[in-house]
């Protein structure tokens, strides 16, 4: 049985706002290691990003964008719920914050193919 | 778990990271069009001391963010404690850091003879 409170939009908001942090935090090493090859591995990093030109990598990378966006929102959502004095309007913040990522995602996917 | 320092840090990086998030997808948007290459990347960064401290800082803040963030994550869904979940706490700020850290210079200062 689905307890009660995993029913409700704001339980989506909180799993949607972690599991694209934990998503984050296991991309940037990778991120990172990619980039500190740019003086002393420029080839490989070329052969890399060349890499990322394949359409499926394009798709992988909107999902990246995505997250980031997400998570963003998400957390700005949080820390205005924690920090301004408002308790009403959060499921209307929480849709914004979905829709406001896919908007930033898409803008990126549409630059990027 | 958390406490008010550690609390307050994940608060005070998320705030710090928020306009430098939305300037990062800014510049994505923006350097994506046409694909990417290194020389591209290292044309726009390289020797620039303003893209080193937005980076610089993005990556300082993203260390002890992802850090306490993995923590969280840690405790409530794996069940990590005590000194193992401290100690994972200090590894992933740490390797986030080293790793940033080479990133921003290798694609700021090190081509550039500093």
């Amino acid at each position: 049985m689905i307890r009660p409170h995993r029913t409700h939009p704001l339980w989506f908001a909180f799993l949607l706002h972690r599991l694209s942090g934990l998503g984050l935090a296991l991309f940037l090493p990778v991120h990172f290691f990619m980039l500190s090859m740019a003086v002393s591995q420029p080839d490989q990093l070329g052969r890399l990003l060349r890499f990322t030109d394949l359409p499926l990598v394009k798709v992988a990378e909107f999902g990246l964008v995505f997250l980031l966006a997400l998570h963003l929102f998400g957390g700005l959502r949080l820390m205005a719920l924690e920090i301004l004095p408002w308790n009403s309007r959060q499921k209307t913040l929480a849709g914004l914050a979905v829709a406001g990522a896919f908007f930033v995602a898409t803008c990126f996917f549409l630059k990027a193919i | 778990m958390l406490n008010i320092h550690l609390y307050m840090a994940q608060r005070l990086s998320a705030l710090i990271m928020a306009p430098l998030t939305i300037g990062h997808i800014a510049v994505m948007i923006y350097a994506v069009q046409g694909g990417l290459t290194v020389d591209e990347i290292l044309s726009r960064t390289q020797g620039s001391l303003s893209w080193f401290l937005f980076y610089g800082s993005f990556v300082l803040a993203v260390a002890v963010h992802a850090a306490i963030g993995v923590r969280v994550i840690s405790f409530e869904w794996v069940g990590v404690k005590g000194r193992a979940l401290n100690g994972l706490t200090w590894l992933v700020f740490a390797g986030l850091l080293w790793l940033g850290a080479r990133a921003v210079y290798a694609v700021t200062f090190a081509g550039a003879g500093v």
